[in-house]
């Protein structure tokens, strides 16, 4: 009998080789974690695209919203102070 | 405020976003899954992409029909491979539409119901080993010409899945083309198998990129959110004029007499395509369509108490680990 559960939705992240972050690549159902990982690898990595994967179950992550965008980072636009370029030097001056 | 004023308001309001989300694509940025879209971009989206998801899907049974019956180990492990490769561009395709807030679960059931539709071109049946080779040279040969400009779509899951799909299919084509060269080097019975596997899958490769611009419905709007960058007719033509030079070194011939170079279009004229059978076939009337359907909704059901059984231990696993964390 169905107990009409489905498997739950899990994002992939990849790191394609050592020295780089993982990368967001997509996402997959998968009954648990470890089925999660295995069907990744199957799913996104049957090329050598990864040396490392992550999989988190998609409703642990809490995701910004783009209504919201204009308060959350449109106060950074303004800063122009954080710039190398906002400090006036000398020509000569150099190495910085 | 009256009932009548709120309503105008939220017309006006919603014109203005609608507006400010067609400028948005027009500059070519990206539509991401939680930005604000028209419902009829949200539900164009999810058709074209689950469509296009099925198709990858039902599209592995003509070839997995072959997988045990390949010549060779090279064959067997190239289009197990091949095959593989349609199961994920599937799975890419079905999570990128699930970010429009559908689930996978309503997905398959708009397959097994007969609701979605996929490309009928897998509605054919593939009866010799060279239908294997037709398919990789011509289904897939044909399906590059329509994913290639799916890369630079607007919506921005489709088209990182777009990406992916392209990198793969070359390999598709190349594996296919192969087939039927080799076929075409051996004795002259192979050679015959090559050219009727050609004969056959030729006029269902020039359907695939649907009807008429004349009769096509939906070419406007699916430019100007960049689900199409050229119309079917220009498409068509293009696989034409690429897949003609490519028939003439296997030493094939195109079944259609009407075609013939066109010197002034620099193009090539070909003949009418019998769009009765390819709306006999649409309708579900194509030599295979309840065999695919009934293979695809067996698999389906004969997997349930698998999928069931895994969630099961899942559930008892993690149970099992909250009382060891007390
Ligand atoms: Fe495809
Ligand atoms: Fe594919
Ligand atoms: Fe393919």
């Amino acid at each position: 009998m169905s107990n009409k559960k489905n498997w739950p939705l899990w994002e992939v992240f990849v790191r394609s080789k050592n020295g780089l972050e993982h990368r967001h690549f997509g996402s997959l159902h998968a009954a648990d974690a470890e089925m999660a990982l295995e069907n990744a690898r199957d799913v996104y990595t049957r090329r050598n695209e990864g040396v490392s994967i992550w999989v988190v179950e998609s409703k642990h992550i809490t995701a910004s919203n783009p209504e919201h965008n204009g308060e959350l980072f449109e106060p950074a636009k303004d800063k122009v102070y954080r710039h190398p370029t906002f400090y006036d030097l000398p020509d000569d001056v150099k190495h910085m | 405020m009256s009932e009548d004023q709120i309503k105008k308001m939220e017309a006006e309001r919603s014109r203005s976003l609608e507006a400010e989300f067609e400028a948005r694509i027009a500059r070519d940025e990206k539509i991401e899954p939680k930005d604000w879209m028209p419902e009829k971009y949200r539900q164009t989206h999810i058709r074209q992409i689950s469509q296009h998801a099925h198709s990858e899907i039902v599209g592995m049974l003509p070839e997995g029909n072959w997988i045990t019956r390949a010549p060779s180990l090279r064959r067997k492990v190239a289009l197990l491979a091949k095959v593989q490769d349609e199961a994920g561009h599937g799975l890419y395709l079905y999570s990128a539409c699930e970010t429009l807030g559908i689930s996978r679960d309503e997905l398959y059931e708009q397959l097994h119901s007969g609701k979605a539709k996929y490309s009928s071109i897998f509605n054919y049946p593939t009866v010799t080993w060279a239908d294997i080779g037709a398919i990789g040279w011509l289904v897939d040969g044909a399906a590059i010409i329509n994913q290639v400009p799916l890369c630079n779509t607007s919506f921005g899951p489709y088209a990182r899945a777009m990406v992916r799909v392209c990198k793969e299919e070359s390999f598709h084509q190349r594996q296919g083309y192969e087939i039927m060269l080799k076929l075409c080097e051996g004795t002259a019975e192979q050679k015959e198998l090559a050219q009727d596997a050609l004969n056959r899958w030729w006029w269902p490769s020039l359907m695939m990129f649907g009807p008429t611009d004349a009769e096509s419905t939906h070419t406007e709007q699916s430019m100007k959110w960049k689900l199409k960058r050229k119309t079917n007719d220009e498409l068509r033509q293009q696989f034409i004029d690429q897949t003609v030079p490519q028939a003439e070194i296997l030493g094939l011939t195109i079944p259609d007499p009407d075609l013939k170079w066109n010197e002034e279009r620099q193009s090539y004229d070909f003949g009418e395509i019998n769009w009765d059978e390819f709306w006999q076939v649409v309708k579900g009337h194509g030599p295979m369509n309840k065999e695919r359907m009934k293979a695809r909704v067996g698999a389906w059901e004969r997997g349930e108490w698998v999928r069931d059984a895994a969630m099961a231990h899942a559930e008892k696993q993690q149970e099992r680990k909250a009382k060891e964390a007390v």
